[in-house]
């Protein structure tokens, strides 16, 4: 069931210049959480910014018996909202709502998951990454960003038994480059036959980019899209993405309701990337 | 004397418009809550005192391309361009469930002629769950269609007396604000036979990207909407209430009790609730509890007692001077 918390902000964290994590506690909706969903939030009590913002669910954290009692936010200051969440103290109240929205679909072994994650579209894959290793499923983390530092949480993954391939556009960490270099070779690396399954977060070009080099191998990509939202409930029509039906017609979904997770093949790229 | 613990329990809400008796004057906002089904898990649709759905052609539409929605402050703008499912599917897909799930459901009904109007009207009419209609003749986003008949005093009485004549159902024409009287629109609403009117719809608005010198919409324009366009609202439902006799449903900004009783003592008979419903969903039972809050604490029985209940002492229009 969707219940909107006024959670209280158990630790801001902050991991760089411009990232931090917050931890809400959010016990209803830890509970209930699937990789890839998200969370509406916004600090309470003001209506600058009006409306709520929409967030990957980052992680799950579990008491010590191991039930789940918080969730956890990867925000990046931009604009008037994600500055707030920057600036919110422990003990604040934020707004959250969830979850919503439709999951991603965790593979079984034999398959392996190759996860793709662009600057702070990193977020929806601890959640998947979780699922994915306590199903035994062979995982690994393409993560680019412009600077090393800019690399977060590695050792997060690192320890859970996901296999990383970084790379950076100055070179100062992994690859010297795009994301899509590591998983060029490891794509490379796998035959047809070898089922592989991809999920990829991060900037449009990012994701467009990933899934022509997956679709080159002859493999889909579930895509985790992040449009302005302005409810999350699938009342305002504003976050529609398009999408190539069964028929090949283009129309507009409403990304809260049918993803924010596509398939990107059904992904209409010309027309999101303007 | 009546003691306090049963007094409490007289309070009533209901709200009377034309033959429809509301259970509560809190509506959902066309536009801003789907079709009703997508907020079933969140919100008992059943204790609302109506769900207006999104606006509906006959046929399908796409709507604009986005960005469709901006912040501005303490409101937004928005351009959807009424994508929509149409009337048909409205009725075979979503209809059923709001009839199951106990919600007292207008619809929002748009046209790009006069014959759509009327059209979409008798298929709602031949269904059953479908409580009363409100003819968009206000949507400021779209090209063909809605604004034309909102914007000419004879258009909006046409379109108001042709759905009329073709329906058993409650008609309630919704107002546009960007005309310079809108009590003259709802005066000739009520000629033409309108059961109420619903008034305001979105304030045309515009905002742009200084960086890049581009309109933040790809409509270019769009409708302002939430608290920013509440004191205007209020001002044109007190206007409008000294113009006819008929029920109005009164909106624009409405996130608190408070502003909702706002309205009705301006002169609304019910209220709907739009842009608050995107950053708080859950607000329904708040302001249900925070006007019956008001009515105990004000010793006042029924809601309806309280419809147009300003005091205004002296009114002098030219006064306003700035
Ligand atoms: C995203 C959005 C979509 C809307 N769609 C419709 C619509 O389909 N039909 C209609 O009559 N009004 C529509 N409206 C107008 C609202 O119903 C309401 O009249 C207006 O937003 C003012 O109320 P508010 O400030 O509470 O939102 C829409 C408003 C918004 C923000």
């Amino acid at each position: 069931m969707i219940v909107d918390i006024d959670a209280e902000v158990m630790a801001n964290t902050k991991l760089s210049a411009d990232y931090n994590v917050l931890v809400l506690a959010a016990p209803d909706i830890a509970r209930q959480a699937r990789p890839g969903q998200f969370v509406m939030v916004k600090p309470s009590g003001s209506f600058t910014p009006l409306l709520r913002r929409p967030f990957s669910i980052f992680e799950v954290l579990r008491d010590p018996s191991g039930t789940p009692g918080a969730i956890s936010l990867l925000n990046k200051r931009i604009g008037v909202g994600t500055t707030l969440l920057w600036d919110v103290e422990p003990a604040g109240r934020v707004l959250c709502l969830g979850p919503l929205g439709r999951p991603f679909e965790p593979v079984d072994p034999p398959a392996e998951a190759f996860m793709v994650a662009g600057g702070v579209g990193l977020a929806p894959f601890a959640t998947l990454g979780d699922a994915l290793i306590a199903r035994g499923t062979r995982t690994t983390l393409f993560y680019g960003a412009r600077r090393g530092p800019e690399l977060l949480y590695t050792e997060w993954f690192a320890t859970r038994g996901v296999t990383l391939a970084l790379a950076t556009e100055d070179g100062s960490r992994g690859d010297h480059g795009l994301v899509t270099q590591p998983l060029q070779r490891a794509l490379a690396a796998r035959v047809s036959s070898d089922p592989v399954a991809l999920y990829a977060c991060g900037p449009t070009p990012m994701m467009h980019a990933v899934w022509k080099l997956a679709a080159g191998f002859g493999r889909d990509v579930q895509v985790s899209l992040e449009p302005v939202m302005g409810c999350g409930m699938g009342g305002c029509y504003s976050c529609v993405i398009p999408i190539r039906n069964d028929g090949g017609q283009r129309h507009f979904v409403r990304s809260c309701l049918a993803g924010p997770v596509f398939n990107a093949s059904r992904v209409v790229w010309e027309d999101l990337m303007g | 004397m009546l003691n306090a613990q049963c007094y409490d329990s007289l309070v009533d809400l209901s709200a009377q418009i034309g033959p429809l008796t509301l259970k509560n004057p809190l509506i959902a906002a066309s536009g801003c809550f789907g079709y009703g089904v997508e907020y079933k898990e969140a919100v008992d649709l059943a204790s609302l005192g109506a769900v207006c759905v999104k606006g509906l052609f006959l046929h399908e539409r796409e709507g604009h391309r986005p960005p469709r929605i901006v912040e501005t402050p303490a409101g937004m703008l928005n351009a959807i361009g009424l994508q929509g499912i149409g009337v048909h599917r409205f009725v075979r897909e979503h209809l059923p469930a709001l009839r199951d799930l106990g919600a007292t459901t207008i619809v929002n009904v748009c046209g790009s002629t006069l014959d759509e109007y009327v059209e979409v009207t008798k298929v709602l009419s031949d269904h059953e769950g479908v409580a009363a209609v409100e003819l968009n003749i206000s949507c400021p986003n779209i090209k063909a269609g809605g604004i034309q008949f909102g914007c000419s005093l004879t258009g909006a009485h046409d379109v108001v007396a042709l759905v009329k004549r073709a329906t058993a159902l409650p008609v309630i024409p919704k107002l546009t604000p960007n005309v310079t009287d809108v009590a003259s629109f709802a005066r000739v609403a009520q000629e033409a036979g309108a059961d109420a009117v619903s008034l305001v719809n979105t304030f045309l608005a515009m905002a742009i990207d200084v960086e890049t010198r581009r309109p933040k919409l790809s409509n270019v324009l769009g409708g302002l909407s939430g608290p920013a366009i509440r004191p205007i609202a209020v001002r044109m439902v007190w206007e409008c209430r000294q113009a006819v006799t008929i029920p109005i449903l009164g909106m624009g900004g409405i996130a608190s009790g408070t502003d909702a009783l706002e309205f009705i003592i301006a002169g609304a008979n019910a209220v709907q609730v739009g842009t608050a419903n995107f950053f708080d969903p859950l607000i329904w039972n708040k302001l249900v509890a925070d006007i019956e809050d008001y009515l105990r604490r004000h010793r006042i029985e029924r809601l309806s007692d309280l419809v147009g209940g300003v005091e205004v002492s002296a009114f002098e229009p030219a006064w306003i001077d700035s």
